[in-house]
């Protein structure tokens, strides 16, 4: 039963992280119907940025944890932000209208090209950083055989990811920028006939995705504790699965695939094989796919002439 | 880019601003360098490449708004003209592609055909065979698949296991490596084909992943992440490629001419050409049959295909089983090739090169594939010295391309049967 609980709280880490990943591939999806390949390695770039914020930090000689991690977040957020809105500035906007494959295979290319600078500017070996945040609280009864704990960093990450989340829920439903991109999401073409910019639309979609993601990057950064070149390929198919699990283009269908995402790989690697953990959360993407293409709180997509 | 302008103002004031944003981008990644030391990670700043990429944006983005004028005229022009119907389109591309096939067919005779340029020549026509394998499932029926490496490795692994069990040869295993990755390749299409492209594209990409991963775990017959090796090497007519052999004639001894490591580059390069030609053949004659004429018309509409008759499924399915097929046929070559199979030979990557090379090379047109599997495999061969930067150039090729021309190098999207949009109808 502890080693069930324990296996829970780490699923339920990771979910918090996968979730925060699959909002931005829900997002773009939704808005341009595009699967944003590059997202995952948009990720990597945050947990690299946050890894280098961390040192500048420690640098300068701001030795307060929580000051730190506050610089560091700002840090990884306006960078990955901005990679974000470069990439689709770059890759995608060009191609907006033209023949459906050719963003992804402009996605694709970027992810290669993002992949492969990182690795040519930093160095292809696995950085490591000292853990920042330790302990936890014990929660298991006293005398119990297997210890249950609650770190602080899992604390921080599922707050962190609920406060995202409550902050990105208010951003989409209450101000101007959120009705604006929930109307180009409906239809782009009168949404701009209606006065929206919708250029600026997507662009802004893209920077909140990164946004995210560089917030995912540094909670990668700090749970794994180690980062290269390649953590965004399967961290982004994850996370992507958690999107298609979730019903594509919904946010909190996003989160609930996250999370279910987390936990079928914790509990997976907790009592099945560990080597297989990809195996199993693939094989649930091609089952929900099979099963229920429009994800769990997904509309269904009606197909017309 | 869409709004460049040519105008010098307005294009310094726009090289400026990408200037800036390329500082913006390049003040974490470029200008800090995390350095592993004895002391643990280290940061090792080199502020000075932040401007360095700045100027190297400035420059290239002035370049592309002052040229932008020559290059819309470039870009492709929608066929303008009276409505008819073309039964056959150009025979154009029907004698450049005899032109080439007699180019590679002497190639091995001429003085340029030497050990190097040889075995360069047979990883293109890899990838040759591969983009045309690919081509029917990608170009003809319009099914985007993201995990064609996963059948490659299937043909590769059942002829190295085949060999190193039960001692089979690779023109035995040719027809059964075939056959297995079509059965793979049927087992994973029957229940995704019925969705939509892009999510079939991620569901291929997952399964060319499992295979993967089965690949490295299953280490008793795969041998793990250190692969099979001793696959043997294809034969010529049951005669080996050696310098003896312990039971009969070897080719050397048949023909009576003295033994040349060569001799096995050559064939190993006949060998892949007729299988790509064979492929080819393949594509080009089936898009006359009744079957290729409903991947097209599927890949177009796919409504449209049901109300007149057509069977997605079962038609979706057949263009799916003969691309991974080949993909089998080439991943047997492979093996062989190679001599030595690994789980690294097939990772996402290749995948992506193949589907890159049949993007790229125009989807449909089998002259593109060639085209575009010597730019992506073939020119970056030669620049092994590059190999860091190879990798971003080949994605970057992969970005720009799409940019420059989205419909590939020479688009071939045509159908084979056409009515030319007019006012008659």
């Amino acid at each position: 039963m502890n080693y069930f609980l324990q296996q829970m709280i780490n699923g339920v880490t990771l979910g918090a992280i996968y979730g925060l990943i699959a909002i931005g591939y829900t997002m773009v999806y939704g808005i341009i119907g595009m699967i944003n390949f590059a997202h995952g390695d948009i990720m990597m770039i945050g947990a690299f940025i946050s890894l280098i914020a961390f040192l500048v930090v420690g640098a300068l000689g701001v030795t307060a944890v929580p000051l730190a991690l506050v610089l560091v977040l700002l840090g990884a957020l306006v960078f990955t932000a901005s990679y974000g809105w470069a990439v689709e500035r770059v890759a995608y906007r060009r191609l907006r209208g033209s023949f459906k494959l050719a963003p992804l295979i402009s996605a694709i290319g970027m992810s290669i090209v993002l992949q492969n600078m990182v690795q040519l500017v930093q160095g292809a070996r696995v950085k490591p950083l000292q853990p920042i945040i330790t302990g936890g609280i014990e929660l298991s009864a006293a005398g119990s055989d297997y210890p249950v704990t609650l770190g602080w960093l899992q604390i921080l990450i599922i707050v962190l990811t609920i406060a995202l989340m409550a902050g990105f829920t208010f951003l989409i439903q209450r101000t101007s920028l959120g009705r604006a991109q929930r109307a180009t999401e409906q239809d782009m073409g009168m949404a701009n006939l209606l006065g929206i910019n919708v250029d600026r639309v997507i662009s802004m979609t893209f920077v909140m995705g990164a946004a995210l993601a560089g917030v995912a990057g540094l909670m990668v950064t700090l749970y794994y504790g180690v980062v290269d070149f390649y953590i965004g390929f399967v961290a982004g198919m994850k996370a992507f699965t958690a999107a298609v699990l979730g019903g594509i283009g919904s946010l909190p269908g996003a989160m609930l695939g996250g999370l279910l995402i987390g936990l079928i790989e914790a509990l997976w690697s907790g009592y099945g094989s560990i080597e297989y953990k990809d195996v199993a959360v693939f094989a649930v993407l091609i089952l929900v796919l099979m099963f229920r293409p429009s994800g769990l709180l997904g509309k269904p997509e009606v197909e017309k002439v | 880019m869409a709004h460049a302008s040519s105008s010098l103002p307005k294009a310094l004031k726009d090289a400026f601003l990408a200037a800036l944003v390329a500082a913006l981008l390049a003040l974490p990644m470029l200008g800090f360098r995390l350095a592993d030391t004895a002391q643990g990670l280290e940061l090792e700043p080199r502020l000075s490449w932040v401007p360095i990429a700045a100027a190297i944006v400035f420059a290239g983005r002035l370049a592309l708004n002052l040229a932008a004028p020559w290059l819309a005229k470039w870009k492709d022009r929608a066929p303008a003209g009276k409505p008819k119907l073309i039964l056959r389109p150009s025979r154009k591309p029907l004698y450049v592609g005899i032109a080439m096939a007699i180019a590679a067919l002497v190639l091995p005779l001429t003085p340029f055909g030497d050990r190097n340029i040889l075995d360069k020549a047979t990883l293109v026509l890899i990838y040759v065979m591969l983009g045309w394998g690919l081509n029917i499932v990608v170009g003809l029926a319009g099914l985007l698949v993201l995990g064609y490496a996963a059948f490659y490795a299937v043909g590769a692994y059942a002829f190295a296991i085949l060999a190193q069990v039960y001692g089979l040869t690779f023109w035995q295993c040719l027809p059964i490596s075939g056959a297995m990755a079509a059965i793979f390749g049927l087992l994973v299409g029957f229940p995704v084909l019925r969705l939509r492209g892009d999510y079939l594209a991620i569901v291929t990409l997952g399964f060319g992943e499992i295979i993967r991963v089965i690949l490295l775990n299953f280490a008793s017959l795969t041998g793990g992440p250190n692969g099979i090796s001793g696959v043997p090497r294809p034969s010529f007519f049951g005669m080996p490629m050696t310098p003896s052999s312990p039971n009969g004639t070897t080719f050397h001894e048949f023909f009576n001419i003295p033994f040349s490591p060569v001799q096995r580059i050559v064939l190993l390069y006949y060998v892949i050409l007729l299988l790509a030609l064979v492929t080819n053949m393949v594509s080009l004659r089936i898009r006359r049959l009744p079957a290729g004429r409903a991947w097209e018309a599927l890949r177009e509409d796919e409504i449209a295909c049901r109300s007149l008759g057509i069977n997605p499924t079962s038609s979706k399915l057949s263009a799916f089983a003969l691309g991974t097929a080949f993909a089998g046929f080439a991943g047997c070559f492979f093996a062989t090739r190679q001599g030595f199979i690994s789980p690294e030979s097939f990772t996402f990557l290749e995948s992506a090169v193949i589907l890159a090379i049949v993007v790229l090379g125009g989807m449909g047109s089998q002259t593109g594939v060639v085209l575009a599997a010597v730019l992506l495999v073939g020119l970056p061969e030669w620049f092994r010295d590059l190999a860091q930067y190879r990798m971003i150039a080949f994605g970057a090729a992969m970005v720009l391309i799409m940019l420059w021309r989205p419909k590939g190098l020479l688009a071939g999207r045509t159908p084979t049967i056409r009515l030319n949009k007019g006012d008659a109808i």
